[in-house]
């Protein structure tokens, strides 16, 4: 089967935010991937929350991130209830630029078998529910042959 | 082995209602089904509803998932006087065994005399395959949710994924431990899953959070367990050989946290079971090491979690838990350590977690079904979960 791997229905992903959330999709909203940098230890966190785990600081420096991420690692969820065909590549990535910090998303557009730990990816931004963005992944272009 | 009796508390009775596919225990409710288990229990040993003062639940009273236990609702109709200890652990499934180092607190602090330990579960409104896709998205889960990993056992997929790349752990590995199960649900009469499981089956089924398929997943079933535990004084009473509480423990450590509910743990535990601080209370609270433990009763919704708390529970070294299983060392016939031989949550029924700890205090009273000769000591485990984890070694009295 060479179904290539996708998002969830992208019209119905809800996310919702509170105050310590809401920097991070109003900067997706403009195609940004940003963390929350705690302003006084340099510690990175997410998801984003009202404190610093190191130094319980609630000064953030949000910290628009290049983009790039590598596979830590990740599940191929084949099929839901109701979605039968549906390919999902889940992942829970590292982001070199945000160290200790990881996102859990999808890998999309790509082979299923194209998915390893370690695997080299690019952001980008689904439109979901409610105006919203959701970063996702793609597999990332490697010396000028297209990824994925 | 120092872990030998008399022990402050004991268990002295448990009861259960039939098992059930999902669906099937309508037109019961909750109340009803958990009503019934906590009058077996009673009977069991040999108390009356109305000798009850405590209730000891874990996953914050709820039943399952979108119902919920009440200790009122309970007092009103079975007819309980008075009780002077309500309280419940924290998050989920977790907490099972580590209730009845609730309940053993209660009874030490002189709150209550006999606590009740019960979970009710029903999922036709809810099925917990899908739970983490059902609920409305907070701001926390809306960096979790639109993943796609919907259920428990899609977010510890990526878990197990993690222990295969870090220390080359087999799917055949995963099979082992289903197999295992499966053969010794066949003698249990309760069992829902009867039928011999082979090789064959595992690998031609269905992959539903690849590298996890349909065998790897605990059944959805319906029922309830309830458990009475008392003080060691009490229990010398009643009608049952006590079944003693060795030690209890729940918690766990920031670097697990969260879990699969996030995934931001370092690399040493991110692909374990969070259990490796709840053994080493057990055992120094016990005063043993796991070569005591004869039989194992390890939750088990996801096979490679077993896998994972053998290692953390020192049965096997850390990383090596793969060749373990492999070698038969958890069959109930010829294991070194037999593991959940009533079948588990793979096989037998999943009540989170309730039906280990009915399993331990019958492989200590010497009246399980898959009896482990002379069984002395029973490790018994709740979660991996979201903490609080927990364990729970249970023992005879004397």
């Amino acid at each position: 089967m060479s179904t290539l791997t996708a998002t969830l229905p992208p019209a119905g992903i809800q996310i919702t935010t509170d105050s310590a959330t809401e920097p991070f999709w109003l900067a997706a909203k403009e195609n940004r991937l940003v963390a929350p940098k705690c302003a006084d230890c340099g510690t990175f966190r997410l998801p984003p929350s009202p404190f610093c785990p190191n130094c319980q600081s609630q000064n953030v420096d949000w910290v628009t991130l290049s983009g790039r991420a590598t596979v830590y690692s990740f599940s191929i969820v084949q099929g839901l209830p109701g979605q039968p065909e549906l390919t999902l590549a889940a992942v829970v990535v590292d982001l070199p630029d945000a160290p200790g910090a990881r996102l859990v998303s999808n890998v999309v557009d790509a082979d299923p078998g194209a998915v390893e730990i370690g695997t080299p990816l690019t952001v980008d931004f689904v439109e979901i529910a409610d105006g919203w963005k959701l970063p996702v992944f793609r597999v990332a272009a490697v010396a000028g042959a297209a990824g994925g | 082995m120092s872990a030998s009796g008399p022990f402050d508390t004991a268990i002295v009775g448990v009861g259960a209602t039939p098992y059930y596919r999902r669906g099937g225990s309508a037109p019961q409710t909750i109340t009803e089904l958990a009503g019934k288990a906590i009058i077996a229990a009673c009977e069991d040993a040999g108390l009356s509803v109305k000798d009850i003062d405590g209730f000891a639940y874990y996953s914050g009273a709820g039943a399952g998932y979108g119902q919920s236990m009440d200790t009122a609702t309970f007092m009103e109709t079975l007819g309980i006087p008075e009780v002077t200890f309500s309280a419940a652990l924290t998050s989920g499934g977790g907490g099972s065994a580590g209730s009845i180092g609730l309940a053993r607190a209660a009874i030490l602090a002189g709150d209550a005399t006999a606590v009740v330990t019960v979970m009710a579960l029903q999922q036709v409104k809810q099925r917990l395959g899908t739970v983490f896709g059902a609920v409305a998205p907070s701001p926390e889960n809306s960096f979790l949710q639109p993943s796609g990993l919907v259920g428990p056992g899609h977010l510890m997929s990526v878990l197990a994924r993690r222990h295969m790349h870090n220390y080359g752990t087999r799917r055949e590995a995963f099979a082992e431990i289903a197999l295992s199960s499966r053969e010794n649900a066949l003698t249990r009469p309760k069992a829902i899953m009867r039928t011999p499981l082979t090789l064959d089956d595992y690998f031609n089924a269905r992959m539903i959070a690849d590298p996890l398929c349909l065998f790897d997943f605990c059944l959805e079933t319906e029922g309830a367990v309830a458990v009475i535990t008392t003080s060691a004084q009490r229990a010398k009473d009643l009608r049952r050989e006590p079944v003693g509480v060795v030690a209890a423990a729940h918690g766990g450590v920031r670097e697990w946290g969260r879990a699969f509910a996030w995934y931001g743990m370092p690399d040493e535990y991110f692909a374990s079971s969070g259990h490796a601080p709840i053994a080493r209370r057990l055992y120094d609270r016990a005063g043993i090491t796991p070569d005591d433990i004869d039989v194992a009763l390890i939750y088990d919704h996801f096979t490679p979690m077993v896998l994972m708390q053998l290692e953390d529970y020192g049965f096997c070294k850390k990383g090596e838990g793969g060749p373990f299983v492999e070698s038969g060392a958890i069959r109930y016939k010829g294991g070194s350590i037999p593991v959940n031989t009533h079948g588990g949550q793979l096989s037998e029924a999943y009540i989170i977690g309730m039906t280990h700890i009915v399993e331990g205090v019958e492989q200590i009273r010497g009246t399980a079904v898959n009896q482990v000769p002379d069984a002395k000591l029973a490790l018994v485990t709740g979660g991996p979960a979201a903490l609080p984890v927990s364990g729970l070694i249970l023992g005879r009295m004397a």
